[in-house]
């Protein structure tokens, strides 16, 4: 499904140059449930932009689908995020402008579907999301569980491959992140893969696979059977902490 | 192609600030609105003075005398003269390209009321004229007629009067036709109240307040001789007016042993030549309306480019996010000219409408006004909406081009996060 081979990425400002990834070698399945973590800084957004095609990389190859994904047009990058990727962001990124359902179905009018199916088939994920009664607010009139999961919604709705996630709880209360934690999990178990970036360990438990970051490099991949040696490091951390 | 998802996108953006999007609106607004009040203001201006010369036989001349500067066979510089009776004759039989030939004398034009009716006195331009002065310098009569050959053949003490004398001459219930006039010492009968078609002048004087009498009952009356102080001529179709001007006045230089070179000695002009001046006139001003009109529309056109750019850093992360989920550039760049050009056609359509409206005004005021204004009917030709519609569209599709490019030329990650 996804394949990086060394991949390298630098930011350039001016004369300073720095090297955020150093070789990334990564292999995810599809249907996979991950979640990346390391400190603040090490590269986590980094790394999902470049997955999620919103970015590129310096050296290496990125393989999603069997496809290289390498110096391509916006246009087809734009294609490939409305095939194959949704988006889920830490400050929701919803059009301000627009109701839940409008925001929910934008994907699809990308795609050239009419407005009257798009909004019905909004309708019905927002159903899934137990939203019904939302679909004709606004952004501002919901709390940020709500705008989550009208992004989810909205990530959904062009029925992609993968979910990126770029800490999709960081701004919500430990109940409604549990929440979200659910929604994400149930369209995992739908197949979808999940790829959620994250600080939080109880979060990051939840997932299937948890893959650290240190200085620009994969510190450790922790897999599911190990998840519960990863719980009891974790409870260590805490208590130097 | 309508794409109704494309405008409620564009609709929605647009009420989302409507205070943004009504001062974008507002330069080109009123850049359309200068261009078209003033072309028409400037076309009304050409109207007005066009009208005023058109029923003017445009192959007309005009000669009177003024004194020599030059010495000549003896006589002295500055020596008074006149035309004669037998120049008008000698040019109707010998010079071939005049069609029409009126002399004309000047009535007493001392200061003080030269008509005289019961009670009532006024001063008026009083003319001794040929018939064939009418079709020279148009006048149409109003009540009864125009002087006419058998009048002039009889020598008949009839007159032709003007607005103006009416007004002076008559109570607001008479019939000045039949009635009589008594000009400088001699009864006249009215048998025409004539209106001038054309505002050139000739001999100075408001036209209203003309009175023209017969060549022939002028000259015997008031006992003028064989002198004619002014004629016109018109050429023959396929002549040039400017050339027989010329040959004129040779032949009256010749005849009056006036100095071939003397410029002075003879007065004269010919309307093509005024023509020729005004058009150049009417030319300057349309051009210099388009110049400037053209000036303030690019003046609000850059206006509207300046603020989508800013609209667009200010929707930078909205665009950022659009194309996260599948906007591609096109449909971005699609977007944000669409709505810089409906920005642009509605806010000119907007200033043309009320351009056209306020020519109208205009137009009803001026209507008021009668035709003694030099300024009549403003208008506005379709080929110019049609031309400054295109102009906008163009300049919308510009004004929009540019900040869009610039919108999709950032990475769309940058975009998201820009703050
Ligand atoms: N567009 C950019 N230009 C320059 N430097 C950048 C840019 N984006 C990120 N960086 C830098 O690259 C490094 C990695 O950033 P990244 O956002 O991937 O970190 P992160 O692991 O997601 O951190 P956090 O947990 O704080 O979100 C950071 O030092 C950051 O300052
Ligand atoms: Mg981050």
């Amino acid at each position: 499904m996804i394949k990086l081979n060394n991949i390298h990425k630098s930011y350039v400002m001016g004369n300073n140059s720095l090297h955020v990834l150093k070789g990334i070698d990564l292999h995810i399945e599809q249907g996979d449930f991950v979640s990346i973590m390391g400190s603040s800084g090490s590269g986590k957004s980094t790394l999902l932009n470049i997955l999620g095609m919103l970015d590129n990389y310096d050296n290496g190859t990125y393989h999603l689908s069997g496809n290289l994904i390498s110096n391509m047009s916006e246009t087809k990058a734009a294609k490939y995020r409305n095939d194959l990727v949704g988006f889920v962001f830490q400050s929701f990124n919803l059009i301000s402008f627009k109701n839940a359902m409008e925001n929910v179905a934008l994907p699809l009018y990308y795609k050239g579907v009419p407005r009257k199916k798009r909004n019905q088939i909004a309708l019905e994920y927002l159903e899934k999301l137990g939203l019904k009664d939302w679909a004709n607010h606004m952004p501002n009139e919901m709390s940020g569980g709500q705008k989550q999961r009208v992004a989810i919604a909205r990530a959904l709705i062009s029925n992609p491959k993968i979910i990126l996630a770029d800490e999709p709880t960081g701004a919500l209360d430990t109940a409604t992140s549990y929440e979200v934690m659910e929604i994400l999990k149930q369209v995992n178990d739908s197949g979808i893969t999940v790829i959620i970036v994250t600080h939080e360990h109880d979060i990051a438990a939840m997932t299937r696979q948890i893959i650290r970051l240190k200085d620009g490099r994969i510190h450790e991949i922790i897999r599911n059977g190990e998840l519960k040696q990863f719980q009891k490091s974790y409870m260590k951390e805490l208590e130097t902490a | 192609m309508f794409d109704l998802d494309l405008w409620s996108e564009i609709i929605s953006a647009l009420k989302k600030n409507r205070m943004r999007s009504f001062m974008t609106a507002f330069g080109v607004f009123w850049g359309i609105f200068m261009l078209i009040v003033m072309s028409g203001a400037g076309k009304a201006l050409e109207n007005g003075v066009l009208d005023g010369v058109r029923a003017f036989a445009t192959n007309s001349a005009f000669f009177w005398t003024e004194r020599t500067s030059v010495p000549y066979e003896g006589f002295q510089r500055g020596r008074r003269w006149n035309y004669e009776t037998s120049d008008m004759d000698y040019i109707r039989d010998n010079v071939k390209e005049v069609e029409y030939l009126s002399p004309r004398l000047f009535g007493n034009q001392q200061a003080g009321n030269n008509t005289i009716r019961g009670e009532r006195a006024g001063a008026f331009n009083v003319y001794g004229d040929y018939p064939d002065y009418f079709k020279i310098d148009r006048w149409t009569p109003i009540q009864g007629r125009l002087i006419n050959d058998i009048d002039m053949i009889q020598e008949r003490k009839v007159c032709n009067i003007g607005e103006r004398v009416v007004e002076v001459m008559f109570g607001k219930d008479e019939n000045p036709i039949g009635q009589y006039l008594k000009v400088s010492g001699v009864y006249f009968q009215v048998v025409g109240v004539i209106h001038a078609e054309t505002r050139i002048n000739i001999g100075g004087g408001k036209k209203e307040e003309t009175i023209i009498i017969p060549f022939s009952t002028m000259r015997k009356a008031y006992n003028y001789g064989n002198r004619v102080y002014f004629f016109s001529v018109t050429s023959k179709p396929g002549t040039k007016v400017s050339d027989l001007e010329e040959k004129l006045k040779t032949i009256l230089k010749d005849r009056h042993k006036v100095a071939p070179e003397d410029q002075q000695a003879i007065g004269s002009f010919n309307i093509e030549k005024e023509f020729v001046k005004f058009n150049a006139l009417f030319i300057g001003i349309q051009a210099l309306t388009w110049i400037v009109g053209i000036g303030t529309l690019l003046a609000g056109v850059i206006g509207v480019s300046n603020i989508m750019l800013v609209i667009i850093k200010e929707r930078t992360q909205e665009i950022g996010i659009q194309r996260a989920i599948g906007a591609t550039p096109a449909t971005v760049i699609k977007h944000i000219v669409a709505e810089s050009v409906f920005l642009t056609v509605m806010a000119g359509y907007i200033g043309l409408s009320l351009g056209v409206g306020v020519l109208e005004i205009l137009n009803q005021i001026l209507l008021k006004g009668g035709d003694k204004l030099f300024f009549r009917n403003p208008e506005i030709n379709l080929t110019m909406a049609l031309s400054a519609l295109a102009v906008l569209v163009v300049s919308g599709i510009i004004a929009g081009l540019i900040p869009a490019k610039r919108a999709v030329s950032i990475k769309p990650i940058d975009a998201i996060r820009d703050e």
